[in-house]
């Protein structure tokens, strides 16, 4: 008998107190929240590059074989990447530009660690075509530098945009000199 | 049902137009269920959690996993070192795996026990052992799937069950396999069905809750529940049971995959797929040891492929062949002795399924075969017609509020 009163009286309490039921309800569901997410992460971080394609992430190649006015394309991280050993008055022509005509500023000096070579990632910042200039006979551009096809973005001897769609300069990708003749990217 | 009674002006809009959530309302929320439920009335929703889970990191695994016999064993060593959590994934896809089984056995079990599967419910029992079959197919090509030694063989042995099959069994293994031994033609199909059988076992589970919706659950006491003071809503009293059930089967998943992630797996299975060479001493996953036990102790190559499928085809008929009115174990003295000498035989089935094929094993896997057909065949029959059996309450309530059955 005691016993049943007790039980009326605390369900009596909790209906006029909701808060208390309202609060482990909450707290319930909350837990089930932080979990959810918890499980969630791994399942989409498992989406980004794994260990051994992070490890591929840098290649090193011989530019020694590289004549004046010539360019060559190796591949980076599954995307082309444009080394190009320019002439003097390419890098002079760099240099004379003025900042004021530029959509994306940036002086050349920041652009290539040694004026001669320009190291550049040969994706379009536009969206994402390769843009054209790499061999001989190909358009290069109002800027002679490189020319994207897809929708005329037109690149200058340093690769900075000049004239079309794309809203940035041809990207630099991390690189250094491990020597005169070798160059590591990434 | 009205749709009126969300509280959600979308909801509302959208339910008037499309019922989905009055039917999952009625589904998990409203759903009268006897209010006697005890723990072995837990495991239902853990399969389907198990499913989800499987369906769910089996989908990313496949995001890695490369079906090429040349590429596969590395892929998945690639998944184990180098995929952002991959390991994890992996760990959790092959444990839940066995979690499953032991789920499903136990939900099975149960059913044996409480006569779950007398009428009214005996297609529920059956779609139960469609589901049973379809996800010990989906676990096997599974297992081959990473191409080690026990993929390899495991494949070979039980695709070969079928060249069992007079006149026309060489051809279909042929055709199982695509070519003349197991190798990268098999791999791909199994990979292709590996995927698409969880979706098919989806299907049967919901054919599964429908069904069991129709007449609802049984309960320990087996008999009919007879109006609204024998059952409580399930939402929440079930899902907050459900929900706590869950909880203790991710503690217990959580450790095998943190702690003993190989303790159910087989070490040869770390050893890439050789055709030459075939392993020492080769057996299948453990569940389905008591099958493989069967197989074996059968001296004759046809007849341990029948008895083996006979096995699991004796469960089709389990509702025609234990006659007895009464449902629960409870008031059936001599069946519950019955039940739980069929329950420790099956354990010694799946004991002896591990061991050599020699010797005392070879005895006491015939003892255990017989008995296993014993007790569906004659026993249960025999019981159905000579048990007395104790008599049943009136209703749920009774054993509880007393003989009145008054509410309190
Ligand atoms: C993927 C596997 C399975 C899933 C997801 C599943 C799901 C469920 C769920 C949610 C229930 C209701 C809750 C419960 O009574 O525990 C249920 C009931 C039932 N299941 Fe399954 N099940 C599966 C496999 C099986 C198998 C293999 C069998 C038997 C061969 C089976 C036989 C039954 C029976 C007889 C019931 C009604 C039990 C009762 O009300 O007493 N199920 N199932
Ligand atoms: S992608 Fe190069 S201009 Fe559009």
């Amino acid at each position: 008998m005691a016993n049943s009163d007790t039980n009326k009286n605390s369900a009596k309490g909790d209906v006029q107190e909701p808060g208390r039921r309202d609060f482990i309800v909450v707290a319930t569901y909350a837990m089930a929240g932080v979990g959810a997410a918890a499980v969630a992460w791994p399942l989409i971080d498992q989406l980004n590059p794994a260990a051994d394609t992070l490890a591929l992430a840098n290649i090193e190649v011989d530019i020694s074989k590289i004549a004046v006015g010539q360019s060559i394309t190796v591949k980076w991280r599954g995307k082309p990447v444009f080394i190009r050993h320019r002439t003097a008055d390419e890098i002079a022509r760099a240099n004379d530009t003025n900042l004021d005509d530029l959509r994306d500023p940036e002086v050349d000096t920041a652009r290539a660690e040694k004026p001669e070579y320009l190291v550049l990632v040969g994706v379009c910042t536009h969206l994402g075509c390769v843009p054209l200039g790499q061999k001989t006979g190909e358009v290069r551009g109002d800027y002679d530098g490189w020319f994207c096809p897809c929708h005329g973005s037109h690149y200058d001897t340093s690769g900075r945009i000049r004239k079309g769609p794309a809203p940035t300069n041809l990207e630099v990708p991390p690189y250094s000199f491990l020597s005169d003749s070798v160059v590591r990217v990434g | 049902m009205s749709a009126t009674q969300f509280k959600s002006p979308v909801v509302r809009w959208i339910d008037h137009r499309l019922p989905v959530f009055s039917m999952l309302h009625h589904t998990a929320h409203d759903y009268p269920t006897p209010k006697n439920l005890n723990y072995m009335w837990n495991f239902g929703s853990l399969a389907g959690l198990s499913l989800a889970i499987m369906i769910v990191t089996g989908i990313v695994l496949a995001m890695s996993y490369t079906a090429h016999v040349d590429y596969a064993f590395d892929s998945v060593e690639r998944i184990m070192r180098d995929v952002n959590h991959g390991w994890m994934i992996r760990y959790i896809h092959m444990n839940t795996a066995s979690f499953f089984f032991i789920v499903v056995y136990l939900h099975m079990f149960r059913g044996l026990y409480y006569g779950s599967y007398k009428a009214p419910r005996e297609l529920l029992w059956m779609l139960g052992v469609v589901i049973f079959l379809l996800m010990m197919a989906t676990a096997f090509m599974g297992y081959v799937l990473p191409w080690g030694q026990m993929s390899f063989w495991g494949a070979t042995v039980i695709t070969n069950l079928f060249s069992a099959i007079p006149y026309v069994g060489e051809s279909i293994v042929t055709l199982l396999w695509g070519g003349f031994s197991v190798d990268n033609a098999t791999l791909n199909r199994f990979f292709s069905l590996h995927y698409l059988m969880p979706f098919i076992i989806a299907g049967v589970v919901v054919l599964h809750i429908v069904a069991l919706h129709r007449f609802g659950s049984n309960n320990p006491i087996g008999i009919d529940t007879k109006g609204p003071q024998d059952t409580i809503s399930f939402h929440p009293y079930y899902t907050i049971k459900d929900v706590f059930g869950i909880a203790v089967f991710l503690l217990l998943l959580a450790m095998a995959v943190f702690f003993f992630p190989n303790a159910m797996g087989h070490p040869d299975n770390y050893i890439p797929a050789d055709a030459l060479q075939t392993p020492a001493h080769i057996v299948p996953e453990w569940y389905f040891l008591p099958f493989y036990a069967i197989l074996r102790a059968v001296p004759d190559k046809l007849g341990g492929v029948l008895l083996m499928f006979g096995a699991i085809a004796v469960l089709f008929v389990l509702p025609w062949l234990d006659r007895s009115p009464v449902r629960s174990a409870r008031f059936r003295p001599l069946f519950r002795i019955f039940f739980w000498l069929f329950f420790v035989n099956a354990i010694a089935l799946g004991y002896l399924g591990g061991k050599p094929a020699e010797g005392i094993y070879v005895i006491l896997s015939r003892v255990a075969t017989a008995w296993y057909f014993l007790h569906f065949l004659a026993i249960l029959p025999l019981l159905s017609m000579f048990e007395t059996t104790k008599p049943l309450p009136k209703s749920i309530s009774e054993p509880v509020l007393g003989s009145s059955g008054r509410t309190a």
